[in-house]
């Protein structure tokens, strides 16, 4: 029982980690809050649902990477070439993705791929007979990370990825430099896009469904990850950094499914990433401000008996 | 090398907070020329470094640098040939990542998907080597450890990697404590004077402006007032210098910080 509850967190994890690992590209290293991240989960699970079921597997991951391509695009031309700003601009494309996914889905709110052939059915087909014969979800998530998490590493560490790092890390910088940052932004929010379009269509094709609201609550659950990723593994070189947040992601999975064994309804799972990321951002700030809040309350307690009034 | 036309700026035309702040201002720079540049607070200098760099474009007026016409070329641009340090050490380079990144950045040989190569990081750390810091043993640490004059040195290093056409340093050695800004300003003088590059320097230093490079500008309500080269320069004293501000300017030189400064040598 234990193992199918790892199994299942390692394989949601590993899966959902591919839009934290978009995350920890835009929100991370190009310090953009991308609020899309929800619509564009969406798009390219839809995306990736209507084009397997058509009958092309492979091609539909492609897709979905290329259509969270177009959703990123977008975004980052919001904000950078039409004075929009940057959280409105991802709130706005996420809204708009609402119409457009379901456009995408045929008008229909709701698809089902049970019948579909998809790269899990085909890698099922691959694994039988081998000791790996049922893992076929562990499996392609565990390529599909291993794939994202060597890109990046690469990527971040050539000039352009060094470059949409300097746009995150010191704009003004990047202002007086040679580097145009409306074009790293671009790029980066892009590639960050094509990711999480791709965690959209693998866990729509894990789930052999796709919901219109497959994605809601995305952005936080990401965030929340990625968080605990940064607190495991915060420091050291990208790599590092990169598998910290797939632990993160697994981490974030393995303590929500814990907790759902522990009879918390489904339906927490968002309040709970919400309160995850409120800790992991408030709890540093608040731990800084400790000393003078602690001062403040004494100091009023010590007037107080004194007889002074505060 | 570069030449200012008739270049004119004001800051939010037609409404109270109007600021003439760059007004028909017209210069000539030579190849290898070292200008510094003094004037009371809002006098301009800041001004007329940001219309040089690019952050915003002129009202009016050309800027022509080394035979090219970059008036509307946008500030991206112009930092392939203008290297540009600021008075906040913090503002020129990124404390998240490490000192090899950063110079890496400030290279930018090759493609944008070339990547950090062996001989790289040799010439990074034969280049860190000569400020006598001990950087180069720290290249894999991120620029937000350093100290403030450190990473300005690091600043200094990055805009000169690729030696630009044009250097401005905008009062670059203000923020450090003296024995640093001694020791950022000795680097300055080698950098420049190794790749022979044209430098605009701003300073509130009266003694750094009249002994450091070969002509001084004065500058005054967003133009140039005082403009001193060749032999006319030497053996000049700073009390001579505010009474030719007098003169030019038609007033006294109002700013405690410049008088102070320039007295406290």
């Amino acid at each position: 029982m234990t193992v199918a509850l790892v199994q299942t967190a390692l394989e949601l994890g590993l899966i959902c980690s591919l839009t934290v690992l978009a995350l920890f590209l835009s929100y991370s290293m190009l310090n953009v809050c991308d609020l899309s991240t929800d619509g564009c989960f969406t798009l390219g699970a839809a995306v990736g649902a209507i084009v397997a079921i058509s009958g092309h597997p492979y091609l539909a991951i492609l897709a979905a990477m290329a259509a969270g391509v177009c959703s990123g695009f977008i975004t980052a031309l919001l904000q950078t070439k039409m004075g929009v700003d940057s959280l409105l601009a991802g709130i706005i494309v996420n809204t708009g993705l609402y119409s457009i996914n379901i456009a995408v889905m045929g008008g229909s709110s709701l698809l089902n791929m049970n019948k579909t052939v998809t790269v899990f059915t085909l890698m099922e087909d691959l694994l039988e007979g081998t000791p790996l014969a049922g893992q076929s979800k562990l499996v392609v998530a565990v390529l599909a990370v291993i794939l994202v998490v060597v890109f990046l590493t690469l990527f971040l560490n050539t000039r352009l990825g060094l470059a949409i790092r300097a746009t995150g890390n010191n704009p003004d910088m990047v202002r007086s430099s040679s580097i145009n940052p409306v074009f790293t932004t671009i790029v980066g929010l892009c590639v960050a896009n094509a990711f999480t379009g791709l965690s959209g269509c693998l866990l729509a094709q894990s789930q052999k469904s796709v919901d219109v609201n497959i994605g809601t609550g995305m952005v936080t659950i990401a965030l929340a990850s990625l968080l605990i990723g940064q607190t495991l593994l915060g420091r050291g070189g990208i790599f590092t950094r990169a598998l910290g947040v797939v632990l993160g992601a697994f981490v974030f999975r393995l303590v929500y499914t814990i907790a759902l064994r522990l009879d918390m309804p489904a339906f927490m799972l968002k309040l709970v990433s919400s309160v995850i990321v409120v800790l992991a951002i408030s709890g540093p700030y608040l731990k800084s401000r400790w000393p003078m809040i602690y001062r403040r309350l004494t100091h009023g307690r010590a007037a107080a008996a004194k007889g002074g009034k505060v | 090398m570069l030449t200012l036309s008739h270049i004119s700026k004001t800051f939010n035309p037609g409404t109270v907070n109007e600021k003439k702040a760059l007004t028909d201002l017209s210069l000539h720079l030579e190849p290898g020329d070292f200008v510094t540049i003094i004037g009371s607070n809002g006098a301009g200098k800041s001004t007329l470094f940001n219309a040089v760099s690019g952050s915003f474009f002129t009202d009016s007026g050309s800027i022509v640098l080394d035979g090219r016409d970059i008036t509307f070329q946008p500030e991206y641009q112009r930092a392939r040939i203008i290297g540009r340090l600021f008075q906040d050490p913090m503002r020129g380079s990124a404390p998240g990542m490490t000192i090899e990144e950063n110079l890496a950045l400030a290279a930018g040989s090759g493609g944008w998907f070339s990547r950090m190569t062996r001989s790289d990081r040799q010439r990074f750390r034969d280049r860190l080597a000569l400020l006598n810091m001990g950087l180069e043993d720290r290249m894999k640490q991120p620029v937000g450890l350093l100290s403030g004059g450190q990473r300005q040195a690091l600043t200094l290093l990055m805009a000169t990697m690729v030696p630009p056409k044009l250097l401005l340093l905008d009062e670059h050695t203000a923020a450090l404590d003296p024995a640093t800004a001694e020791k950022v300003l000795e680097i300055t003088k080698q950098v420049v004077a190794e790749h022979h590059i044209t430098t605009m320097m701003v300073t509130h230093n009266m003694q750094d402006a009249l002994e450091l490079g070969n002509r001084t500008l004065m500058m005054d309500s967003g133009n140039i007032v005082l403009d001193i080269g060749g032999e006319e320069r030497k053996g000049l004293t700073v009390e001579d210098l505010l009474e030719r501000f007098r003169a030019g300017a038609g007033k006294k030189l109002d700013s405690d910080r410049i008088l102070l400064s320039g007295l406290e040598e």
